[in-house]
């Protein structure tokens, strides 16, 4: 599913490197002074309280905001230098964002970004219907090409906008609170679906989210924000630090499963 | 009756001009739409409307020194939405006062031009010179060609702006190229149906096609069906009973949609 070759050629461990990032909408620092690594094969959850920067510094990530100061390095290039965004998926908060009137199809929402990037560049067209039908049953969507995305729940729109992005064989997917407004049964299954393809597949996964209770039992990394990067670490060790502690005690709900 | 229509050259040029005219209008009302941008057509045709008063004033080509002006607004409007923060149809108001304003004060220096500029304010297809069909043609051809090749950046984009970014489609490009497009056909439209009606061309047919449509190329060819029908049929009333091509073209197109929308209720009164 996900191109092995791609990896095996370039199997260096760093994928994202974020440093001495400092952020601000012309007013008071949103992100002050963040050094963040993402290394290949980690499932690393971003969390912390409202307005702790959690959104701002996945779009300094993919290159949708630039920061005031610091230096993105994906795939070892600086981020400006950086041409193969293929390689990268990101998937915004919730569907929701979408236009609900949007007369599109599944599969229209597929090949549209299959044939917008470079990916279909020189394959036949029978590769990309193939590529539709395969990422539509990794995400447990078999048949549904042509439905219309508005018709879709909540859910099953987030796993189409997932399908799309394993369309172009990305080594990486980050993630914006992917499941805000979905119900409980249908975010818990969204992260296992996660969890299958970081441990399936090998994708590296950055997802920024408040449901740390749901993701704990399939990420290997921690980042907690508040302006600040307050801890980044394992996961297991997380849960022994003062930054939990202070997360609790700031009245964050966590549910935590232990390994 | 009919044999003095299939014989008569007004009748072919303007059935012609409005036929490629009409694909170009189906094809890009129904992104216009969804990018929430279908006032920029009205808007554009007022900076266009300046244009041909210029170009009237200078003697020279009309319609091709509107598409100059028309062209460079449309990029300047992009400019200053990027610039004022102003949310786009205020960057357009502004925009569309200034031509007009600039066309009134230039009918003022020279009276003697009002009348062919009427033209332009309410559309003359059937005056459409045989250089102005296959600038039209061409014209029209280039912004359906356009439109094809760029199909899946543009749907991508249109869909699923921030997305399409970070996956390297080149969106600040697609912009411009759209409101190039759109300055073109808007330009093209004056010709046929004037200024006060041309955004209808972009909108109408468009809108009619969003109301059926379950995918979205479906959209698209049902936006042209709709485009090409009530320009044709509309050039055609003109022709047979003398009505003004322009009123023709959009009563029929306002037609199709309000029917549209009528069979649509229909299931939901009968159920109550």
């Amino acid at each position: 599913m996900i191109s092995r070759t791609n990896k095996e050629a370039n199997n260096s461990g760093t994928i994202i490197r974020v440093k001495s990032v400092f952020f601000s909408y012309d007013g008071p620092l949103i992100l002050e002074d963040i050094n963040l690594p993402v290394n290949r094969g980690d499932f690393l959850a971003i969390i912390g309280p409202n307005g702790s920067g959690k959104t701002t510094l996945l779009k300094i990530m993919v290159g949708l905001l630039k920061p005031q100061s610091g230096q993105v390095f994906l795939f070892e290039q600086k981020l400006e230098d950086f041409r193969e965004w293929f390689k990268v998926a990101y998937i915004q908060q919730n569907a929701t964002y979408l236009e609900s009137k949007f007369p599109i199809s599944v599969g229209e929402v597929i090949a549209s970004s299959l044939y917008a990037s470079r990916i279909m560049k020189g394959k036949p067209s029978a590769w990309g219907k193939e590529k539709t039908l395969q990422v539509l049953e990794l995400v447990g969507l078999s048949g549904y090409q042509k439905r219309v995305m508005a018709t879709l729940s909540g859910g099953q729109q987030q796993r189409v906008l997932i399908a799309r992005a394993l369309a172009s064989e990305p080594e990486i997917m980050l993630l914006d609170e992917p499941t805000t407004g979905v119900d409980h049964h249908t975010q818990e299954n969204f992260y296992d679906l996660l969890g299958k393809l970081n441990h399936d597949y090998q994708l590296t996964i950055v997802v920024v989210t408040h449901d740390y209770g749901l993701v704990n039992k399939h990420i290997n990394q921690v980042a907690c924000l508040n302006r600040k990067l307050i801890y980044h670490g394992r996961h297991e060790e997380f849960c022994q630090s003062s930054a939990f502690k202070e997360l609790l005690e700031g009245g964050h709900h966590l549910i935590v499963h232990q390994h | 009756m009919l044999s003095t229509v299939i014989t008569s050259g007004f009748f072919w040029r303007a059935v012609l001009a409005g036929g490629f005219l009409a694909v170009a209008c189906g094809l890009l009302g129904v992104f216009l739409i969804l990018r929430r941008d279908a006032m920029i057509s009205h808007g554009l045709a007022h900076v266009a409307f300046a244009g041909v008063a210029i170009g009237l004033v200078l003697n020279f080509l009309p319609l091709v020194v509107s598409l100059l002006v028309c062209g460079a607004g449309s990029l300047f409007i992009l400019k200053l939405k990027e610039q004022t923060k102003l949310p786009g149809d205020a960057a357009l108001a502004i925009l569309s006062s200034a031509g007009m304003a600039l066309a009134i004060f230039l009918v003022s220096l020279r009276m003697n031009f009002g009348v062919e500029l009427m033209g332009y304010l309410f559309g003359d297809v059937l005056a459409i010179s045989p250089v102005e069909v296959w600038l039209s043609v061409a014209l029209a051809f280039i912004v359906t060609i356009t439109i094809l090749v760029n199909y899946h950046q543009l749907l991508y984009m249109t869909f699923d702006r921030e997305t399409a970014r970070v996956a390297g489609v080149k969106v600040g490009n697609l912009d411009k190229i759209l409101v190039i497009l759109t300055a073109i056909t808007v330009v093209l439209g004056l010709r046929i149906v004037g200024l006060l009606l041309v955004s209808a061309l972009t909108v109408v047919p468009a809108a009619s096609a969003l109301q059926l449509s379950r995918s979205f190329h479906q959209a698209l060819i049902l936006s042209t069906i709709f485009s090409l029908t009530s320009i044709l049929a509309g050039i055609v009333l003109a022709y047979l009973i003398n009505l003004p091509a322009s009123a023709g073209i959009v009563f029929l197109s306002i037609i199709i949609f309000l029917v549209i929308v009528g069979l649509k209720g229909l299931p939901r009164l009968s159920r109550r």
